[in-house]
């Protein structure tokens, strides 16, 4: 069960109770100051980026999909870091980062057609400032310290046009070297990067305490910069955190590690049992803390949203789910031969001829039973 | 134990429990073996039975997973390891090829390193990037080495035990869409040696050479071919390093026609180096070039168009059929 211990950043309370001020272990002070409008917003996006997550988890039991990795539970870290990055700031997520994209305004479409196995999670990085999903664990993290870097090379630190970049990567990832060795360059190089964890207390079956020995964020500390752990089921302190942390990098004062404190709900992927290793009064405990319930009972007690608005998002949310599902059921299967495609930027003898003989092989079965 | 039908999931399972059992030196680890006993489900059971310090869940860091192991072996253990799927063993490639590969060599024989490499390989499940590549050239190219691959539940059972009884670093691949395949396994037969391909099928027009996921295929070729009247003698290497290659020369010497298949990309794998070797050694008795059917010299394909990708019955006996044009 978590601790709320002293810590832990939170802005909103398990009762949807607003905290006014938070202090993080780096000594900072956390607030946010939102419109009513944006507010909604919030839980707008809370209740969108759920329900579009649990119809593809229900696309996959119906073999629509391949398998899908599910953000359940961790919907408030995502969309509150999502919402705090400015349009020049670049993502670098892994494979469960649904609610991102969702804030980059990345068609959904977009990482299901991943995990149906049509193609291999291809947006434009570029255009979107979204990198394409990691499944290699920890890989992201040197990706957006380099991508740091050359934002520091082209004098977009400390100015008014300044960049940061975020990498978003699990606890389980922080054992990999690639991690690491991420922390060691970003802090030497004070390259303007926020390292996003999502501590969602397992990776697959293995709980936190076989990854570490200290609390993740703790850990900055050793790479010299500063780490902070937020609630993260507090969709408001994940924004307010994230956003601080990005200022920083902007202003040219290195990186921070960010440790969102949060739960898995579901399974690891769909492929997962997490009834091999999990109590179930444990996730059962930590449902008490969910993101959405407590964003819209602060709602509801500031009087900032009425039952009309919270049926309207729910309604607004399953318009899109619907079309969601639509779509993927329509979506085509590549041309066969497409596999032969972007292997190089500028194709290669060798794959010309396999292409070749692989059209003419399939030519062949023309006509026949096959 | 008497024979039992098992799939080679549960064959493993078996096969690494009897070694677990025989030698208390031999320790598994990797991610999530423990309670969940494997993504695969391969290691069910065994931490229950053997407990935390002989069946370990570890970090989630490959290269720490295979670095660990060569100290452990230092100390007298017999680690196995497993990496969860082929695509993640990259970050582990440096200690494999650099470390563990070398380290008898380097110490003039003083070292040795019983380190088993387990490695679900290979595609044809439907999976995601990273989860359906064939790795086994780039182990096979590094001397100090050995890679081996079963096909069945039978070779499952016996050479996961030899492999963790020999003194040599072995990258063990499991043909990961096969673990769900049945077949009998007698934990009293005799072991059929580690490092010896095998005739799976005998047949007398052309030789196919085959492993791991692979042998499946070439089989249900091999009966389709003899529906029209061909047959194909199917070869299982079981051991791509080394290469045992006696039986191939024997069999191509007697059909004259050579068709080697891997899922494996066809640049520089392990089916040029067979081809090579079979028209060096029996290049008189050779009526057409060996022929390799693989998979294409492209990244892994999106689930959607593996099938396309992946070499199938139909492609082995169009190779086949080739074979016979020249
Ligand atoms: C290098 C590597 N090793 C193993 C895996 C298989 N794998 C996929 S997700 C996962 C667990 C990741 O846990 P964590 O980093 O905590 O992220 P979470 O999935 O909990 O968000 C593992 C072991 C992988 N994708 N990459």
């Amino acid at each position: 069960m978590a601790r709320d211990d002293d810590t832990l950043v939170q802005l909103l309370t398990p009762d949807g109770e607003r905290v006014d001020r938070a202090v993080g272990p780096d000594g900072v002070e956390y607030s946010v100051d939102l419109t009513d409008a944006e507010y909604r917003g919030f839980y707008r996006d809370l209740v969108t980026v759920r329900r579009l997550d649990a119809e593809a988890t229900a696309l996959q039991r119906q073999g629509e999909l391949g398998i899908w990795a599910s953000l359940l539970g961790q919907e408030a870290a995502q969309v509150g870091s999502g919402r705090a990055l400015r349009p020049q700031d670049m993502v670098f997520p892994t494979y469960r980062e649904h609610g991102v994209l969702y804030c980059r305004g990345i068609d959904p479409i977009m990482p299901l057609s991943l995990f149906r196995g049509v193609d291999q999670g291809a947006w434009d990085p570029i255009e979107t400032r979204c990198g394409m999903y990691t499944i290699v664990i920890g890989a992201q993290t040197l990706h957006a310290t380099g991508y740091a870097m050359g934002i520091t090379m082209d004098g977009k630190v400390g100015n008014d046009d300044g960049e940061a970049a975020i990498a978003y990567f699990g606890d389980g990832a922080t054992s990999q070297g690639d991690v690491n060795e991420a922390f060691i360059w970003s802090a030497v190089y004070t390259a303007p990067v926020v390292f996003f964890c999502q501590n969602n207390q397992y990776a697959i079956s293995e709980p936190i305490e076989r990854q570490t020995r200290v609390p993740l964020y703790q850990r900055a500390a050793g790479f010299g910069f500063p780490g902070v752990r937020v609630d993260g089921n507090d969709v408001l302190a994940s924004y307010a955190v994230t956003r601080h942390a990005l200022d920083h990098a902007r202003g040219g004062q290195g990186p921070t590690l960010i440790e969102a404190y949060t739960y898995r709900m579901g399974a690891h992927t769909t492929s997962d049992d997490p009834s091999r290793y999990r109590p179930p009064a444990e996730a059962e405990a930590w449902r008490s803390r969910d993101p959405i319930a407590r964003l819209a009972a602060f709602l509801g007690k500031q009087q900032i949203a009425d039952e009309s608005f919270f049926a309207e998002v729910d309604e607004q949310a399953r318009t899109e789910a619907v079309r969601l599902r639509e779509r993927v059921l329509t979506m085509p299967d590549p041309a066969p031969d497409s596999i032969f495609d972007n292997v190089y930027p500028h194709g290669s003898p060798l794959l010309d001829g396999e292409r070749e003989r692989f059209n003419a092989y399939r030519k062949s079965f023309e006509g026949s039973a096959h | 134990m008497a024979t039992e039908a098992l799939t080679l999931g549960k064959a493993l399972n078996a096969g690494l429990r009897r070694a677990l059992d025989r030698d208390p030196k031999v320790v598994i680890m990797g991610e999530d073996v423990g309670k969940l006993g494997g993504v695969f489900r391969i290691t069910d059971g065994l931490q229950k039975d053997f407990g935390e310090n002989r069946v370990i869940d570890t970090p989630l860091a490959e290269s720490g997973i295979i670095g660990t192991a060569v100290g452990l072996a230092l100390r007298g253990y017999r680690p196995v390891c497993e990496i969860q799927f082929d695509g993640f063993v990259y970050p582990a490639y440096d200690q494999i090829v650099s470390q563990v590969a070398k380290m008898h060599y380097r110490s003039r024989g003083m070292v040795r390193l019983p380190i088993v490499i387990r490695i679900p390989f290979g595609g044809g499940i439907g999976a995601v990037e990273h989860h359906s590549e064939s790795p086994e050239a780039y182990f096979a190219h590094t001397p100090g080495l050995k890679v081996v691959t079963c096909s069945n539940p039978s070779d499952g059972y016996t050479m996961i035990q030899q492999a963790i009884a020999s003194d040599d670093p072995i990258v063990f691949l499991e043909p990961k869409r096969r673990y769900w395949e049945k077949g009998e396994v007698d934990p009293e037969a005799e072991a059929y040696p580690l490092h010896s391909a095998r005739v799976t099928r005998p047949g007398t027009d052309v030789t196919v050479v085959a492993y791991g996921p692979m042998v499946r295929t070439a089989l249900d070729a091999a009966t389709a071919a003899a529906e029209d009247g061909r047959e194909l003698e199917v070869i299982d290497l079981r051991s791509l390093s080394p290469l045992d290659l006696a039986p191939v020369y024997e069999s191509v010497r007697r059909t004259g026609r050579c068709v080697v298949v891997h899922e494996a990309p066809s640049n520089v794998g392990l089916g040029a180096e067979i081809a090579a070797r079979v028209t060096e050694e029996c290049f008189y008795s050779l009526e057409s070039p060996v022929l390799r059917v693989t998979g294409f010299d492209t990244p892994y394909p999106a689930a959607r168009v593996e099938e396309e990708y992946l070499p199938d019955l139909d492609r082995v006996l169009d190779a086949v059929d080739r074979t016979y044009g020249w």
